[in-house]
């Protein structure tokens, strides 16, 4: 292989692997967080939804974080496994979207977090079924069909919530004052996705913003909800969570998610 | 010492194809439609290929497990089990014999053509397994296993589980 083809490969294999990472991340913080839920949901049926949707991102985030870890070991050699990446990295470590560590406040807030980041993953995975690299492809293809689900099931509860009581209004004006400031970190391009993005394997995600928009617009009328006029909040440094800076919320979350694992090194059952 | 004749090709499909699944266990693999390949290589190493219902499917595991096992009572111990998500899973690769099965058990069988990915569902009367009755409603879209949805039916009072498009 020539010299110059062999370096373009390698600096398109690791954007690869930095953009699965960042896909598998998000997808397995959404699940933990709604795993949370799981007995403690408002109704019966909702626990078994919850534990249903979690599962789903649960089994997107192996296949996804399995895909970052062999796409990683063709550059360095090493492999890191799925449980690798999921227990035994630290919190800067993790290059998942704010948004999707947001706690459960209320069940408004896990409405709106789902709402807003299921009609992402949505939009996400749509492209991604059409990608130049066959697993992101076979990936999104099979993802898209849940997710599709767990949109309708956010939309459901926006709907039921928004236009529901005044409390339940309220909560949810509140749910969305709360994660709306993270939306705009879902759409933001960088050198990692303009990479992926020309090779075919991935997407700019500004290229997914006007579909999104259409969708959280028209649930949120028929929830006679508003969009919040509230900014985009930056981390320190003007760094964000694909750089590994989360919220603060967030290293209580790794730590539970984190502690059997590394309790009990190896531990099945 | 008894030697055993190697199983064929077809032998080994039919086999894997009747394991039964582990959460609807009225059901074969072959009835739900997610065994994908069977071969075997020169070294004589049989590779089977599954898919997914969902991502998350918790039972792919014990699928696995029980591929190899009821293999290995005949002799087949160098048994590999792959995993593949490509083409995605469809409710429409239920078989009709899957179908008849589910509805004798008492789990709505999913409609004929499956949900599109376009996020939009068409609501579709899903009839009562236990008096045929369309008068049925969703009570939630998530139930006792990834795949199967709650429903109650207006005409005899009956819930009843679905199995949703996908
Ligand atoms: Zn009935």
């Amino acid at each position: 292989m020539p010299e110059e083809t062999g370096a373009q490969t390698a600096v398109v294999d690791t954007a690869v692997a930095a953009y699965v990472l960042r896909l598998g991340d998000d997808t397995l913080i959404a699940s933990h967080r709604l795993a949370e839920l799981v007995a403690s949901a408002p109704q019966l049926e909702e626990d078994v939804a919850v534990a249903n949707i979690s599962l789903d991102l649960l089994g997107q985030a192996r296949s996804l974080l399995s895909y970052a870890g062999r796409t990683e070991e063709q550059l360095t050699g090493v492999l890191r496994t799925e449980d690798d990446l999921a227990y035994l990295r630290s919190e800067n470590q993790f290059v998942n979207c704010r948004l999707v560590e947001l706690p459960n406040t209320d069940f408004a807030h896990t409405v709106v977090r789902q709402l807003l980041f299921s009609g992402f993953v949505f939009e996400l995975y749509s492209e991604l079924a059409d990608s130049t690299d066959e697993t992101v492809a076979g990936i999104a293809g099979k993802a898209v069909k849940e997710v599709s689900y767990h949109r309708d099931h956010a939309a459901r509860w926006t709907a039921r919530l928004g236009d529901g009581t005044e409390e339940s209004a309220r909560r949810m004006e509140a749910a969305l004052d709360t994660a709306w400031p993270y939306v705009a970190e879902l759409f933001t391009d960088d050198d990692v996705t303009r990479t992926v993005a020309e090779a075919g394997v991935g997407v700019n995600p500004s290229k997914l913003r006007p579909a999104w928009d259409a969708f959280v617009d028209r649930t949120l009328q028929s929830a006679r909800l508003e969009r919040p006029r509230v900014p985009p909040i930056t981390g320190l440094a003007g760094m964000s969570g694909r750089d590994g800076v989360h919220t603060e919320a967030f290293g209580y979350l790794v730590a539970e998610m984190q502690h059997l694992h590394r309790s009990h090194p190896g531990a099945s059952w | 010492m008894v030697t055993r004749r190697e199983l064929t090709i077809g032998e080994i499909r039919e086999l894997a194809a009747a394991v039964p699944d582990p959460e609807m266990p009225m059901l074969t693999l072959d009835d739900l439609g997610i065994l994908r390949d069977v071969r075997r290589d020169a070294s004589g190493t049989v590779t089977v290929t599954i898919t997914p219902t969902y991502s998350g499917c918790p039972a792919l595991d014990a699928i696995g497990e029980d591929i190899r096992g009821c293999l290995a009572e005949r002799g087949e111990t160098a048994v590999e089990v792959r995993t593949r998500l490509s083409p995605p899973w469809s409710t429409d690769w239920i078989s009709a014999e899957g179908r008849r099965k589910l509805a004798e058990h008492g789990i709505a069988p999913p409609p004929e053509r499956g949900a599109t990915t376009g996020g939009t569902f068409v609501p579709l009367s899903v009839r009562c397994p236990n008096c045929g009755s369309p008068r049925t409603r969703e009570l939630s879209r998530f139930g006792a296993t990834a795949c199967r949805a709650i429903h109650v039916c207006a005409a005899c009072g009956e819930p009843f589980d679905h199995v949703k498009p996908l």
